[in-house]
């Protein structure tokens, strides 16, 4: 029983990583644009199969691929703001929230559809020579194909805080979230910084989507699942707060799996759901979270 | 238009509705006809929520799922179809009120996403309760007829647009719209702003377990979490967006244009049907936020559309939320 409960404890926090990884897209473009992109979880879907393909068509290793990846995923990025979200940044900000949430979530399915059509439905995974391979800690078990997804997450973050604390460009955009208009009379070009943004937000569900085909499976309907579990890591965290996302994934993960093991595998989404609605109700604006938006 | 010529209108679409329902042998109309008065008495239960209380709720599948899971189950169990659409919504509203409490505390934004991740948690976990298909028995099947579900999703549509006509007259539903206009100002006038938004959660909650109820009846064979799909959601507040949320009959016209534009369109691959009314939804969001109404308004350069909405707006678009 106990070894039991170890293991779900290490599956969890692997599996948290991972959360916390699509969550940090989630939350950059909500905390620099203002836009809530429901869609996030399917542009993890297309990193996904970019990878997939990457390795089945052309046998690129997906952490060879994971550069490729993000760049293209950046292009993907920049052509959606251009080509839906610029309009949504046109509102003020409460508009803009809900706005982005009822076209995105018009976008979400929109994506998930076409995959059926240019993907199949099937269930993929990359299957690479090391695939099966696992560190064993005792009795557990750490498959390396799920840590490296942890491992990714935790780089991710870092420099991603990096970039947000030490750049120029990390400058500005930590001005635009605070304030627009202010950071637009002082010179920052609003409109580069939300494009960048949103790219980075974007390319971060793509490397998130890699791990995830290589670690798990992608289908073209995980997006609305990913979506969620990122939207709880999001408020957890505090919505507007890039700190503490990559641990509040693993308090998810580890939520989730042991719900698993206590309750049943088939109620972990019900779990997952109740710890977000008491969160919401007694922490509106999460652990980390700031008291505006 | 004056209160009696309106009337008597309503009462002869309806009688032609009827008759068309018995006269009509041809499946494919019926069926079309069924899916729209389907999915425009969800969105006219969702309109009730988000329309008329400004709640944005895109959970609206859970519940629409629940009517519809309790109804085939208890139905297919041996009970009696009335019994059993009865305690589907029932029920349906009671869990309502059980998940409204906390889920209304949340806000705007808050409260979407909330109710975005109750939708999202309750399909993933229909699907592993019930991984199996849920087909009507061979007796039932050999005496299908379309009839049956056609007049009864016609009654769950009647029903719905007469609650939501009520709604729009009584105290409870213009409590509802101060709610939307302005929750802050309505508290401090003494409105008990909780109630009236629990209200709205609750009444719309067991509509859509009645349209949810019409589609067990309708369908002859889905996976049990189908009716628990996203899909749902989107489609009812895609209708009454484009119809134009707020209003009493935006969600049927927004419904009626949807399911037979969906069947008009050329290409009969689902995928790029989903994609053209995606699209559409965002243009609508972004540059209609009235849908067809306001926009029928706007062209024909009169305010007589206007009037007709129940409150002079559609808020969800619009700055304040």
């Amino acid at each position: 029983m106990s070894q039991l409960v170890a293991q779900s404890i290490v599956s969890g926090i692997l599996l948290g990583g991972i959360y916390g990884l699509v969550a940090l897209g989630l939350a950059l473009a909500f905390g620099v644009l203002n836009v809530l992109n429901v869609a996030h979880g399917e542009l993890l879907m297309l990193g996904g199969y970019l990878a997939f393909f990457a390795f089945t068509r052309w046998g690129l290793d997906p952490f060879v691929s994971l550069p490729l990846v993000f760049i293209v995923m950046f292009g993907v990025g920049i052509l959606l703001y251009l080509g839906l979200f610029r309009f949504v940044t046109k509102a003020e900000i409460h508009t803009r929230i809900k706005n982005s949430l009822l076209v995105s979530f018009g976008l979400a399915l929109a994506l998930q559809a076409l995959a059926v059509r240019f993907f199949t439905a099937d269930e993929r995974t990359i299957s690479t020579a090391y695939s099966s391979e696992a560190f064993t800690l005792g009795s557990i078990r750490i498959p390396i194909v799920r840590l490296a997804g942890l491992v990714v997450a935790v780089i991710a973050a870092l420099v991603l805080e990096w970039i947000l604390s030490r750049t120029r460009f990390g400058k500005a955009l930590r001005a635009t979230s605070e304030d627009w208009t202010r950071a637009a009379l002082t010179g920052i070009d609003v409109r580069r910084v939300y494009q960048i943004a949103f790219a980075i937000s974007a390319a971060l569900a793509a490397i998130a989507g890699s791990m995830v085909s290589l670690g798990y499976s992608v289908s073209p309907s995980i997006g609305l699942g990913w979506t969620l579990k990122a939207l709880i890591v999001v408020v957890l965290a505090g919505l507007g707060s890039m700190r503490g996302i990559v641990l509040a994934g693993i308090a998810l993960g580890l939520v989730e799996s042991l719900a698993s093991v206590w309750i049943g595998g088939q109620y972990r989404e019900v779990a997952a759901l109740v710890l977000f609605l008491i969160v919401l109700s007694f922490r509106p604006h999460g652990f980390f979270g700031r008291a505006h938006a | 238009m004056p209160r009696p010529v309106a009337s008597v209108l309503a009462l002869l679409v309806l009688v032609a509705a009827v008759a068309l329902g018995l006269s009509i042998g041809d499946q494919h109309v019926l069926t079309l006809a069924t899916q729209s008065m389907i999915l425009a008495a969800l969105a006219t239960s969702w309109n009730i929520l988000g329309g008329f209380a400004g709640q944005i709720s895109l959970g609206h599948s859970a519940f629409f799922g629940l009517g519809a899971l309790l109804t085939r189950e208890l139905w297919l169990g041996g009970r009696a179809l009335p019994v059993a659409i009865a305690v589907a919504a029932v029920v349906t509203a009671v869990a309502a009120c059980v998940v409204g409490i906390p889920m209304l505390r949340l806000r705007d934004i808050y409260f979407a996403i909330g109710t975005l991740a109750l939708g999202v948690a309750v399909f993933i976990t229909a699907g592993n309760l019930w991984p199996g298909i849920s087909s009507l028995p061979a007796e039932m099947l050999r005496s299908y007829d379309f009839t049956g579900p056609y007049l009864f999703a016609l009654a769950v549509l009647v029903v719905t647009l007469l609650a939501s006509i009520w709604l729009a007259q009584s105290k409870l539903g213009l409590g509802m719209m101060a709610v939307r206009e302005d929750e802050e100002a309505a508290k401090a006038t003494g409105v008990n702003t909780f109630a009236y938004k629990l209200a709205a959660f609750v009444i719309s909650a067991a509509l859509a377990a009645l349209a949810g109820s019409a589609f067990a009846l309708f369908s002859v064979s889905y996976y049990p979490n189908f009716a628990f799909s996203v899909i749902w959601t989107f489609e009812a507040v895609l209708v009454a967006f484009i119809g134009g949320i707020g209003t009493l009959f935006g969600p049927l016209l927004g419904s009626i244009f949807f399911i037979v534009g969906r069947d008009l369109m050329p290409t009969n691959v689902d995928e790029f049907q989903v994609v053209f009314f995606g699209l559409l939804f965002v243009v609508v969001v972004l540059v209609f936020p009235g849908g067809l109404s306001q926009a029928a308004g706007r062209l024909l350069g009169r305010r007589a559309a206007k009037a007709r909405t129940t409150g002079d707006r559609a808020t969800a678009a619009r700055g304040r939320s």
